[in-house]
């Protein structure tokens, strides 16, 4: 310990274990992004020309306080490698408190995956503005890197697609997706 | 109303065993107040368990259900096919529940997937306080409506006893949470309404045959049975 502490900054960040990342795995992350915030914030994102991993996919919510447990759940269960809600700044709820009921529901699926033995830290809950197009992208590209240095979810379901099956959970609280590309609207059939 | 909190998940796996076909039964009517037993409970549970066996590769269909009562028999029947095909129950109901289950319902396995715990009054959201301890013979109309059989640590019917100081209960430590001596609530109401001399009533003990202690207990209501 006292040799780590006396030592140069750049050596301890050298010494920090990596995690061997499988190139060749991309995984499906599924985003519950507010209608208010996070949604304008990824067409933000798009309109400044930001880059960011086409890994995440995202579910338009009304607000994330509309995000219940099972939500979560259900996309693990479909075998998403990674789920975010991405709300409102604290405070800044369209719905006044509708972001901090989804924190505490977040965490609670947190709490619900170590009982099963799977990292929490695959859920996760952030806060942007409409205004963070640039946090947007940093904060899809940097969960994308955390879910790949996780690897995939131990729940692998063949021929299932977390993200229709997440959005079939949500049922009508989804709101159609103008972003998305006719590839998702065409797997979800009717979800229009 | 009565409240339940729900089994650790790894109690859950060990009754489900190695069962094949699992229902999780939810009740919506008290559990599902105190959010912890009712459809979307069953719902959450139903979906940890499929992952659980996904993750460890063993083939388990995991439906779930829910009835409005399972305490009344009247109710179950909407659930019994659901139950005919499982090989196990399990059941987010309290303990009147799942034994109205196990028993409309026999030889099936029903097992509990959560501990009932108190008969509670809602404090506020996701909160509850014991409040009754159904023990057959209230007391509190001479209590100021205060039972000092669940909210005194001793159950005592002529308190307060010398661990009570400044309003708490001597149990209340550190770790724990400040637990109000009942005792002293019932003195401070009592004076508040008048009725200081309530105090000085000398109660002999309490007969607890009329609570659990007589074995179990039957309530019939001869003017109300089906003639």
């Amino acid at each position: 310990m006292a040799e780590t502490a006396a030592a140069a900054p750049e050596t301890v960040e050298a010494e920090a274990p990596k995690k061997v990342v499988d190139p060749d795995f991309e995984p499906e992350i599924i985003v519950f992004a507010c209608h208010y915030c996070a949604y304008a914030a990824a067409d933000l994102a798009g309109s400044m020309r930001l880059q960011y991993p086409s890994n995440i996919r995202m579910i338009k919510l009304p607000c994330t306080g509309k995000l219940e447990v099972i939500h979560l759940l259900r996309a693990i269960e479909a075998g998403a490698d990674g789920v975010y809600a991405a709300g409102c700044l604290e405070g800044e709820c369209h719905y006044l408190k509708g972001n901090l009921w989804a924190r505490k529901r977040v965490n609670h699926v947190k709490e619900l995956l170590v009982e099963l033995g799977i990292e929490p830290e695959r859920v996760e809950i952030f806060n942007m503005s409409s205004a963070m197009g640039a946090k947007f992208a940093e904060i899809a590209t940097d969960f994308t890197q955390r879910i790949k240095e996780l690897g995939p979810n131990p729940v692998r379901r063949e021929g299932v697609s977390p993200h229709a099956a997440a959005r079939e959970a949500l049922g009508g609280v989804a709101m159609p997706d103008e972003a998305e590309s006719s590839a998702a609207t065409a797997e979800e059939g009717s979800a229009e | 109303m009565i409240t339940a909190e729900r089994k650790p998940f790894d109690e859950i796996l060990a009754l489900v065993g190695d069962k094949k076909k699992v229902l999780v039964a939810g009740c919506d009517t008290c559990v599902a107040i105190c959010l912890t037993g009712g459809e979307k409970e069953a719902e959450i549970l139903a979906s940890e368990l499929r992952i659980k066996a996904e993750q460890e590769g063993r083939a388990v269909e995991v439906e779930h259900t829910a009835a409005i009562r399972q305490c009344e028999w009247e109710y179950l029947d909407m659930i019994a096919e659901k139950v005919a095909a499982a090989d196990v129950v399990l059941s987010l109901a309290c303990g009147i529940g799942i034994q109205s289950m196990a028993e409309k319902f026999a030889p099936q396995i029903v097992v509990p997937a959560v501990n009932t715990n108190m008969l509670g009054m809602p404090q506020e959201h996701a909160v509850w306080l014991e409040r009754c301890g159904a023990c057959g013979e209230c007391v509190i109309g001479e209590t100021a409506g205060i039972c000092p059989v669940v909210r005194c640590s001793k159950s005592l019917m002529n308190g307060p006893c010398g661990g009570s100081h400044d309003g708490l209960c001597e149990v209340t430590t550190p770790e724990k949470e400040d637990i109000e001596c009942a005792w002293a609530l019932i003195w401070d109401r009592l004076k508040a309404q008048g009725r200081e001399e309530m105090m000085y009533i000398n109660r002999p003990p309490k007969n607890w045959s009329k609570s659990s202690s007589g074995g179990p207990r039957k309530m019939v209501r001869e003017e109300a049975k089906p003639v």
